[in-house]
């Protein structure tokens, strides 16, 4: 695919590699790079209601990517989905570029957050629920996507043992876990949210239709969690 | 001045939908009724300082000014990254108001001391920093803080008082007393103690009650008549606002003494004031030290 030609047809999946590799310089790309990649098309491309024409619209889901490393896999969805010109990709990480090696909310049309500090997007999106509830916006949901080894941070855990307690019902968590975390247990991470009150579901984080059933599974009453697990980062 | 912060943030929850609570424990039961009567816009998180702040910051992002409150110790030390990142890196903003100070509660020991919160704050750009010495003043200063806008401001509450409260502005150093050897600038409740030191000596003293943005035009206009011997006496870490004040005066010959809560931790419980002596801040030491550098002799008058 010629990226830079003048498209007569909207961005889709197969064009992430293509995307990415405008920041990379090569389209194939290991686990670790793609490891959000399927969860953030699967909530641009049929789940979250933003757009690049309503990015400051009150009335819009908020995604807020908390885990900000590795973030190519985000401005691929973004520049697909039009947030982003196509062409400030190749600067990724120049000194003249809007595109860090970690976002930044005021340099990146259509980034809920700036992050890669890990363990700031649970509690920002617990305020946000809060904020938009208090000003009884109730059309908006909030999203939030952390890492498996994000959840270290304790941040997170006062974040979750609030939310559940106090029924943030538009609250919207999803763990991509690549078993980068160097202490965990099997299925602790669900087991926590369960824990704190929250719904939460594992699914496989490739498979498309799966991740879509769970990301719109209902959850009435309760904040809700989905954890997609995809290849270890050390495989 | 901590017992006007709920009343007062109760009547601005009643006048502005934008403004919201959020809380961690600390002096929840002062906002019961407005609780009531705006359940989703006081919030308490529990003890659970991180999210007290990156919580605001998500509310800032929708657009209501949060008004945040715990100790200066939980509130700006313990969850600092989220000082600097969920508000600053955001680009959002909100107000902090603290209580506790640097030792209003000596007895408590210095896991609630925080001498070090405007330092701290320092290190970040575009804070505004209140420090009320009275309880009247005080209740001026969080209604500016509430009104700025989007900004960033800390609002710094004591149970160290003076006696009368003074009009503030929000801004500038009030002018109290004029001499002409010297500026001895007063922040916040340190005030009584200062005019007491000073008494007889011929300096100027300021009142400060708003240290950030520092007025920079207000101590070069009292230097003008007064020279530029000056003296800072803050209720926080000693030396605090000594850039600031070099600052201000960098293309003229000066000299600083900044005076404040020492660095060292005493380990002492005890009092209010005896935590003011120990740390040179009571009306006798200060006469010594302020004496002693603008050249007025360090004597002490009897009954001071």
């Amino acid at each position: 695919m010629t990226i830079t030609e003048e498209r007569t047809r909207p961005y889709g999946y197969t064009d992430l590699p293509a995307l990415m590799g405008l920041m990379t310089g090569d389209e194939k790309h290991g686990p670790a790079a793609t490891s959000t990649l399927d969860v953030l098309w699967v909530l641009y491309d049929r789940v979250l209601r933003v757009g690049p024409g309503r990015t400051d619209d009150p009335g819009r889901d908020r995604f807020l990517l908390s885990k900000g490393h590795g973030p190519m896999a985000y401005y691929a969805v973004l520049a697909a989905k039009g947030f982003v010109p196509v062409d400030w990709l190749p600067g990724f990480g120049s000194y003249d570029s809007p595109l860090g090696h970690h976002p930044d909310r005021v340099l990146v049309p259509g980034a809920e957050i700036g992050s890669g500090s890990l363990g700031h997007g649970l509690p920002i999106a617990v305020g946000t629920a809060l904020g938009l509830r208090a000003q009884g916006l109730d059309e908006p949901r909030v999203w939030t996507l952390i890492g498996d080894a994000e959840l270290d941070e304790g941040s997170n855990h006062e974040a979750i043992a609030f939310a559940g307690p106090a029924g943030l019902e538009r609250l919207h968590t999803v763990v991509v876990d690549n078993s980068s975390a160097s202490w965990a247990r099997p299925g602790g991470i669900v087991a926590r949210f369960e824990a704190a009150g929250w719904s939460a579901l594992t699914v496989d984080g490739r498979d498309h239709e799966a991740l879509y059933a769970a990301f719109t599974a209902p959850h009435p009453g309760r904040p809700h969690a989905v954890v997609a697990r995809v290849e270890p980062k050390s495989a | 001045m901590r017992e006007r912060f709920a009343p007062v943030v109760t009547r601005l929850l009643d006048e502005d939908p934008r403004v919201a609570v959020v809380l961690a424990e600390i002096g929840a039961d002062g906002f019961a009724e407005a609780r009531r009567r705006h359940p989703d816009r006081v919030v308490n998180v529990g003890i659970r300082e991180q999210l007290l702040v990156g919580a605001a910051a998500g509310m800032a992002l929708t657009g209501l000014r949060p008004v945040v409150h715990t100790f200066a110790s939980f509130l700006v030390e313990r969850p600092f990254e989220q000082v600097k990142l969920d508000l600053g890196h955001q680009g959002v903003g909100a107000v902090l108001v603290s209580a506790a100070a640097s030792f209003d509660w000596p007895a408590g020991g210095y896991t609630h001391m925080a001498p070090g919160d405007v330092a701290l704050l320092d290190t970040l750009d575009g804070w505004t920093v209140h420090v009320p010495g009275h309880p009247d003043e005080a209740e001026t200063l969080l209604r500016h803080a509430v009104a700025a806008g989007d900004d960033k401001v800390y609002v710094r509450l004591s149970l160290q008082s003076n006696t009368r409260g003074l009009p503030v502005d929000g801004e500038r150093f009030r002018t109290v007393r004029e001499g002409r050897s010297g500026v001895v600038v007063a922040v916040g409740p340190v005030l009584d103690a200062v005019l007491d030191a000073t008494e007889g000596l011929d300096v100027t003293v300021l009142y400060a009650t708003t240290v950030r943005p520092f007025d920079a035009a207000g101590l070069r206009r009292a230097t003008a008549a007064a020279g530029t011997d000056v003296v800072l006496v803050e209720p926080y870490l000693a030396g605090t606002s000594t850039a600031a004040a070099n600052d201000a005066l960098a293309d003229v010959p000066h000299r600083v003494l900044g005076l404040g809560v020492g660095r060292a931790e005493l380990r002492r419980y005890g009092r209010i004031d005896e935590h003011v002596a120990a740390h040179g801040l009571d009306a006798r030491s200060l006469r010594a030290r302020i004496g002693g550098f603008v050249g007025a002799g360090g004597t002490v008058p009897a009954g001071v």
